[in-house]
């Protein structure tokens, strides 16, 4: 037996472990470091399988030795490799921040059921990107939205409460949907691999049920993925959860459901049939264009801090879904760059935040609210947490030398590629909204005096400081080398769209 | 209710007998409808019933915050260790034809430990349930 080859079934199984053994020690400090360990291990598996895909080419993992398409097939492209890293990765980084950030913002008799939770959370999202199964990709949806629903509910602040149930009951319509879609789809083939699926409803393509599996597929993972005008959910499960979930959150949940969503649509719905014979480009086009403008524009007008960077999230998967409406190898391959590159500089944010928050927050006492009024002059007292957050907003912009130019580089090239200038001027424009929520963040923290008789404040701790500069750096990295973000994404891209045709 | 004393003695009286019949749903399950998850239900519904007629107080005495939180936690884990007991003997992940020297009744063995573990957490997680429910009753919160 080599272990090498049970990797994907590792991946997510010892996640999964974990979560339960945090819960069997019954203590904070002993679940943290099991479920830690979990994480890192599974970063490596990450990236053990993403070489051996990027070396040989897909990888199929048998379940209980069922040969698929009856049994369970785990299947590892270089699409799901990729989101693999990224999803382990978040989970690398935000574990060992969660350790001081909870400590102040989550009662200390339930630190190992929090850390259960994330455990959980992180094995379903994992799950959702390595399976091959359209029944055990809902059933890891499931397994990470109810755990997503309570650790937004552990927020100390008491709206936490109505944003977790917001988001379950969005959340609940979308997995239904996604379930009727599977169901139909299930229906109509008799089977439940998405790669017989695939092969299986070439022959089915526009019939009526098939139609309505990708109307309820699409508006069911519209809802978990929060692509406008279905991301109601999100600025308060953002804003009002504990620090630590915010940033694993909002680096994975969104773009572990956009993956599925190009799986579907490449891998078994077909891309001809997906683009070609229904206004859905068209659609795609409108609705990102809409939350490229519109959000990023609400974004600007906001007071609390975590709630722009919420809003900014929106902004950010208009541009995921623009590069998906393109159609075209270039667009799809920003698509898939942007998951990561939007992931890291979106996760290093709201971890900074969460250090802000954390180093305002006195002994036993309530997380403040990281609104501007408190912010007021920080930078003087925490220049390295709010010159991260510049960082992290340049990526947000777009500014060359960090990951997020990459995307947009890649974006305009693809627009221009199918001769669409205008939307060259649109891309720049939302650019500029960034430009000015940045700004309002950099206005108030290094130009306006602190508020008069607040106390002096030091930095954050370089427990919570380290893990976030680790993603800050990681946005300049894959600005710089794009080695590993874009070839990938080019190479996922160019199997999916030759695969779909 | 729980002062009923009609009830309190019809329950002691019934209780080893869904108890029992719990058993008999898990351990027919192979061969006939049932398995895992209705016994743990089955055994979870006992319990609640006992602290139905004795009051949560005793039902918690009987079994305890941890044991219930145990018994959650440990149901994954058994059913987990059957995967990984595939990977020990060679084959993949919750392969259970590895389990014995005969294939069929490696698939026996797998599945029983494996329907062992879905009863234990089921009925873990029924009575956590209920005590979350039964503790809220306007004292705290």
């Amino acid at each position: 037996m080599s272990l090498a080859q049970h990797l994907p079934a590792l991946q997510v199984v010892l996640p999964l472990i974990s979560a339960p053994l945090a819960v069997l020690l019954r203590r904070g400090a002993v679940a943290f470091a099991i479920v830690t360990a979990a994480a890192w291990t599974a970063f490596a598996i990450a990236i053990a399988l993403w070489l051996q895909v990027a070396a040989d080419g897909a990888i199929s993992y048998h379940i209980g030795n069922w040969q698929p398409p009856w049994g369970i097939e785990y299947r590892i492209d270089r699409l799901n490799s990729f989101v693999l890293v990224l999803v382990s990765g978040i989970a690398a980084v935000v574990l060992p921040y969660s350790r001081a950030s909870v400590e102040r913002e989550i009662p200390r008799e339930s630190h190992y059921l929090f850390y259960a939770m994330l455990g959980l959370c992180f094995t379903g999202l994992l799950g959702i990107t390595i399976t091959g199964d359209a029944f055990n990709l809902f059933v890891f949806l499931e397994i990470s939205s109810l755990s997503t629903y309570v650790l937004i509910a552990l927020g100390r602040d008491r709206r936490a409460l109505t944003a977790s149930y917001q988001y379950l009951i969005m959340g609940s319509i979308g997995a239904t949907f996604i379930v009727i879609a599977i169901g139909l789809l299930y229906l109509m083939t008799g089977t439940l691999n998405l790669a017989d699926m695939a092969t299986k409803l070439a022959a089915i393509k526009s019939t009526r049920p098939v139609l309505a599996a990708l109307a309820f597929f699409t508006v069911g993972v519209s809802l978990k993925a929060a692509i406008f005008p279905l991301h109601q959910w999100l600025p308060n499960a953002y804003t009002y959860a504990p620090s630590a979930v915010t940033a694993l959150v909002a680096a994975t949940a969104t773009k572990v459901t956009l993956y599925a969503l190009i799986r579907f649509y490449f891998t078994i719905f077909g891309e001809s049939m997906v683009f070609k014979s229904l206004p859905l480009p068209e659609i795609m086009l409108v609705l990102s264009l809409f939350a490229m403008l519109v959000a990023n524009f609400v974004a600007i007008f906001q007071t609390n801090l975590k709630r722009l960077f919420a809003y900014s999230s929106v902004g950010q998967i208009g541009y995921i879904t623009l590069g998906l409406s393109f159609d075209s190898v270039h667009g799809l391959a920003a698509s898939i760059m942007h998951l990561v590159n939007h992931g890291i500089a979106k996760g290093g944010i709201f971890l900074l935040i969460g250090a802000i928050v954390a180093t305002l927050t006195t002994r036993q006492g309530m997380p403040p609210a990281p609104t501007f009024d408190r912010l007021a002059g920080l930078a003087k007292q925490m220049p390295l947490t709010c010159f991260g957050i510049v960082i992290g907003g340049f990526s947000l912009i777009g500014v060359p030398g960090t990951a997020g130019f990459i995307t947009k580089w890649h974006l305009i090239l693809a627009a221009i590629e199918k001769d669409q200038w205008w939307l060259v001027g649109a891309i720049l424009i939302s650019s500029l909204l960034a430009v000015t929520y940045v700004w309002r963040f950099v206005e108030v923290a290094y130009f306006r005096a602190p508020p008069a008789g607040s106390a002096p404040r030091g930095e954050a701790t370089y427990a919570l400081l380290i893990p976030a500069y680790v993603l800050i750096a990681a946005t300049i990295w894959f600005g710089i080398d794009t080695s590993f973000t874009v070839d990938t994404a080019l190479d996922a891209a160019q199997l999916l769209m030759h695969n779909s045709r | 209710m729980s002062n009923d004393l009609v009830l309190r003695v019809i329950g002691r009286l019934l209780i080893p007998f869904i108890l029992l019949f719990a058993l008999y749903v898990q351990f027919h399950g192979d061969f006939g409808p049932g398995g895992g998850f209705q016994a743990g239900v089955i055994i979870a519904a006992g319990l609640i019933f006992f602290a139905l007629t004795h009051g949560v107080d005793t039902a918690r005495k009987v079994v305890p915050d941890w044991l219930v939180e145990t018994m959650l936690a440990s149901g994954v884990l058994i059913y987990a260790g059957v995967g990984l007991a595939g990977l020990l003997f060679g084959g993949n992940y919750l392969d259970y034809f590895v389990l014995d020297h005969n294939p069929v009744h490696g698939q026996h063995r797998g599945i029983f430990w494996v329907e062992v573990g879905v009863a234990t957490t089921v009925s873990g997680v029924m009575l956590k349930i209920y005590y979350m429910f039964a503790s809220r009753s306007g004292s705290e919160d």
